[in-house]
């Protein structure tokens, strides 16, 4: 039986995986594209379609984000505009490099090898945060004298033309290209949106404020989003029945997960999150050793490795809503909106 | 993949952009609208545990 071209089993696995997806990131404050492509590249989509059907997956939850946060703080919007321009240029390099790869027949290995180290380097990041956290270090603040030596040393080029910042600061327009050039260019090259290093290339590299940063990425991400999927869209590499079984699931998770903030602990479940980024990687790692030994053996696993990882995750956020919700009752009070 | 219309692809392409903004307002909407009726109805069901 097939629904809008999809077995029913598919379809119930594109908006049950959409909804997961958007509990783990409404909760830990990320957009997910990351976990969508590969997903499709394991489901042997096109490398095209994949990235492509990412990026307007992308697209869709940054909508939601800014519909969210419509008063979204501060936001740059010279800096927004320009961040666009360059963004944009990225992603369609990035694009016709894949198209490129595509006809060379080695774009779903490069993709692939991309997510492995992406998604053990974020799993890395989440592993150390949970350590740190252990040791009782949970200092989170991040003030001026965070920023890394070589962070600092980029923001002292003042290469004509400077711009000036709505913060007061002035960056120099190269540096601006260098950085968001590089962010779409990645973005167009794999299909994640690129949040999770644009705003902190905006933060560290540019020097924009950080509650600045936030507002100013949302805004360059969304339009950079939509020209992603206009850029796959032209040729026909974006399957928007996928993107929308996943925004349909995606759109309510992300609604529990935000909420769950306010009942569960994430220092809890951080270390969970780390480890679900190793295997997700690791599930990837295996398709493409499958891939290149040219046995569909592994696939099962890899897929299992990748979706239950989030599936079981996801699931243990759920379950501690359910469990503190009927512990706390009507007495639980919600935490502010932080905004963020 | 919007593939039926016989359209340029540039115009296929907007029209894909548009589809999708206009999707995830209403999913955003209509999410929000389910959430303002549940939210009640679940504070009732925990409220009598």
């Amino acid at each position: 039986m097939e629904i809008f071209g999809l077995s029913l089993a598919l379809l119930v696995l594109f908006v049950s995986f959409g909804f997961m997806v958007g509990v783990l990131f409404g909760f830990f404050g990320m957009g997910g594209s990351f976990l969508i492509t590969p997903t499709l590249l394991l489901l042997d989509y096109p490398a095209s379609v994949a990235i492509g059907s990412g990026l307007a997956f992308y697209f869709g939850t940054s909508v939601i984000a800014v519909l969210k946060h419509y008063d979204i703080g501060q936001v740059d919007y010279k800096l927004g505009a320009i961040l666009f321009v360059v963004l944009s240029i990225g992603i369609e390099l990035g694009s016709r490099l894949v198209f490129g790869l595509e006809a060379l027949g080695i774009a779903g290995l490069v993709t692939g090898v991309a997510y492995v180290v992406l998604l053990a380097g974020i799993g890395a990041l989440f592993l150390r945060r949970a350590s740190k956290l252990d040791d009782g270090d949970d200092e989170e603040d991040i003030d001026d004298e965070d920023i890394p030596a070589i962070g600092q040393q980029i923001q002292s080029y003042t290469v004509p033309p400077m711009i000036s910042l709505t913060s007061g600061g002035r960056a120099s327009l190269w540096t601006i290209s260098g950085a968001g050039g590089s962010v779409g260019l990645v973005s167009g090259l794999i299909g994640v949106g690129g949040g999770f290093i644009r705003m902190p290339a905006i933060y560290y590299l540019i020097g924009t404020p950080l509650t600045a940063a936030v507002g100013t990425s949302l805004f360059a991400g969304l339009f950079s989003g939509a020209f992603g999927t206009f850029t796959y869209g032209m040729s026909g590499s974006v399957d928007l029945t996928v993107v929308s079984l996943l925004l349909v699931g995606s759109a309510l998770g992300a609604r529990i997960g935000s909420a769950a903030t306010t009942t569960v602990e994430e220092d809890d479940v951080i270390v969970y999150f780390g480890i679900m980024m190793i295997l997700a990687s690791a599930g990837i790692a295996l398709s493409e050793l499958a891939n290149w030994l040219g046995t569909g053996a592994l696939d099962l696993v890899s897929v299992f490795l990748l979706v239950g990882s989030s599936f079981a995750v996801a699931s243990m956020i759920l379950y501690q809503v359910v469990t503190s919700t009927g512990k706390s009752g009507p007495s639980a009070q919600p935490e502010a909106d932080s905004g963020d | 993949m919007i593939e039926s219309v016989a359209l340029p692809a540039p115009v296929q392409a907007l029209l894909l952009v548009g589809v999708i903004l206009v999707q995830a307002v209403a999913l955003y909407a209509g999410y929000g609208v389910l959430e303002r009726v549940a939210t009640p109805l679940i504070d009732t069901i925990t409220d009598t545990r």
